[in-house]
């Protein structure tokens, strides 16, 4: 019925290169993907390459610089400060999406059980994921004070401590409270990203392992996880990426200090090549981070993913 | 919001007793709350907090306030540049979102619908777009923006935010795409609708909740946007918030908590709203672009 009321012109053969151009399938996808592409290539892909190319030179900010080759991986090869934030940003990683995980799965569980209320809990749960990094970081730092953390307060309180904890001024302290913050603020995407997962599994199967006679913690590691692997494996592989390069956090926190016990690789590339002027040192401190992020992330991905078929999936 | 609670659970849970169910369930669910949101409420109450009460424990409960006060939100709004901290992160949310869903829509319609040669590899290249992180970028960024002559404007930030707001769009909005029924274009294409005519007609309306999502999402991250930001503007008055409260309102060695405080609050008071009107879009565009 649609067919009447068609234009008649419509009908008509179209001529001309650009009218055919249009009407192809390739032509029209080429000219659909134009916006983003330039976007992209401009300023995603050459900069890219042109921080690898900034890397193998001594550019300083306002001064063009000359190929140098491999003497800014050199210098950074024997500056202790570098592998001090590389060990940092490990140690970071590595604590942060443990604790991520665990806690998240934990809080996914809490809440795929029957609740009250359980959209509006689930609604509360990801303000830390919503409101801006930088500004909650803030509130941390107030939380964190050396003179008058409220932490300390309650401790004292409650006769734990003598004096005021100092949490940023000493490196191991710094170090636990930048994992702190960061954990509070990438739990709730891991656990509402896991419970979409868990809310896929169908009940009926944890009803047959019951009726089976499997404990709830037999359920739980032979039925819930094996299906919840896939899942996991894409929410970690993310989850590791945004912890590896986060900048945020110990910006606003400690700015690496106290001597530079808490510098991750991002922010020494920073304050390398900003404050410092020398871009590209600090570019080469960025192209470092390239090979430790490729490798956490076929770590995190495909060794989550061959739990697929240990567990008896098909392989 | 409340449509999505079929719920699988019910099934066993009829055997636990209350008491269990307190200790194994409301308990830790508490805690988690309660650790969750003590930040913004310690945010909070900081703000409103009048001085004197401010560091003096002894006198007066920290975790209360007597005679709540707005002299930090007053300092803040008519002392400091904050108020046009607040417009300028406004205007460079707006105009990055805007771009990037616009160059989504089509980049995503093209990968999904059009099915040009290549199409398949081009996803795959915007979903590693994706995960390259802003900080091995921002210096090769600060050079191209300063050699462009844009350093230190609005202008850089627009520019330089849809390169991660284009890739995450582009991938939701394709998940979208694909779960519009083929036979609907088809049977538009037989009326003699131009692909312009689908697009707009036929496949828009259908993916208006995919595109409010990759919209608000997208708002938020260039909301809280920081490493360009940080890097790419220097002048007090082009600062975006999160930098602005960070560079200007931190001042030697005595903290004007409350001031910061507030800053903080009121800075995230935009989009705690917008994601308070539109929680389900934020939780299907988050597991959204995971799912895939």
């Amino acid at each position: 019925m649609a067919m009447t009321d068609r234009p008649q012109d419509e009908a008509e053969p179209r001529g001309g290169i650009w009218s055919r151009f249009i009407e192809s399938r390739n032509g029209l996808g080429f000219l659909f993907m134009l916006p983003a592409a330039v976007f992209l290539l401009c300023f995603l892909t050459y900069p890219l390459g042109l921080g690898v190319w900034l890397g193998f030179t001594d550019t300083k900010i306002g001064r063009p610089g000359i190929f140098v080759g491999l003497e800014n991986y050199a210098w950074l090869f024997d500056d202790p400060v570098f592998w001090l934030s590389v060990f940092n940003t490990m140690v970071y990683t590595f604590v942060a999406s443990v604790l991520k995980f665990g806690l998240g799965l934990w809080l996914a569980l809490l809440l795929n059980r029957h609740l009250p209320a359980k959209n509006f809990f689930r609604a509360i749960i990801l303000l830390p994921w919503v409101v801006p990094t930088v500004l909650s970081a803030l509130a941390f730092w107030w939380i964190f004070d050396s003179q008058f953390s409220i932490i300390s307060w309650v401790l004292m309180k409650w006769g734990l401590i003598d004096a005021p904890i100092n949490f940023l001024g000493d490196p191991w302290n710094a170090r636990w409270s930048v994992i702190a913050a960061n954990v509070w603020r990438g739990i709730p995407f891991v656990a509402i990203s896991l419970l979409a997962g868990l809310q896929t599994i169908p009940q009926s199967l944890n009803e047959a392992a019951a009726i089976d006679g499997a404990t709830p913690w037999q359920r739980f590691t032979k039925v819930t996880l094996p299906l919840l692997t896939p899942i996991i494996a894409v929410v970690m592989t993310f989850s590791v990426l945004f912890t590896f390069t986060d900048f945020q956090l110990i910006y606003v926190l400690t700015r690496g200090g106290p001597v530079n016990a808490t510098h991750l690789m991002a922010t020494l590339s920073f304050q390398r090549a900003i404050p410092g002027g020398q871009l590209g040192e600090g570019a080469a401190i960025a192209v470092a981070m390239i090979p430790f992020l490729l490798a956490a992330i076929l770590f995190s991905f495909f060794g989550l993913q061959r739990r697929k078929w240990q567990q008896g999936g098909s392989d | 919001m409340s449509k999505d609670t079929e719920d699988h659970t019910v099934g066993m849970e009829q055997f636990e007793t209350l008491p269990r169910r307190i200790l194994t369930v409301y308990l830790p669910l508490a805690v988690f709350v309660f650790v969750l949101l003590f930040p913004f409420y310690w945010m909070a109450i900081t703000a409103v907090k009048p001085n004197y009460q401010l560091t003096d424990y002894d006198n007066y409960s920290p975790f209360w306030v007597v005679g709540a006060t707005l002299e930090h939100v007053k300092y803040l709004l008519f002392e400091t540049s904050y108020p046009g901290w607040l417009w300028n992160t406004m205007i460079v949310a707006v105009a990055s979102t805007f771009i990037s869903l616009a160059a989504s829509v089509f980049a995503a319609y093209a990968i999904e619908r059009l099915r040009f040669t290549g199409a398949r590899i081009t996803g795959l290249l915007i979903f590693l777009a994706y995960l390259v992180p802003p900080s091995i970028l921002f210096i090769p960024l600060a050079f191209i923006v300063f050699q462009v002559g844009i350093f230190d404007s609005k202008l850089a930030l627009i520019l330089t935010y849809p390169t991660f707001l284009i890739p995450f769009c582009t991938w939701l909005l394709m998940g979208y795409f694909r779960s519009i029924p083929y036979e609907l274009e088809e049977s538009a294409l037989v009326d003699g609708a131009t692909r312009w005519q689908i697009l707009t007609k036929v496949v828009l309306p259908l993916a208006v909740p995919g595109l409010i999502s990759a919209g608000i999402f997208a708002f938020t991250l260039s909301w809280n946007e920081f490493i360009y930001a940080l890097t790419f503007i220097s002048s007090s008055e082009n600062k975006t918030i999160p930098v602005g409260v960070l560079t200007e309102l931190v001042r030697g060695d005595i903290y004007e908590w409350g001031a910061l405080m507030s800053g903080a609050l009121l800075g995230s008071l935009p989009v705690v709203i917008l994601y308070s009107f539109f929680v389900d879009y934020y939780v299907s565009s988050m597991t959204g672009a995971v799912k895939e």
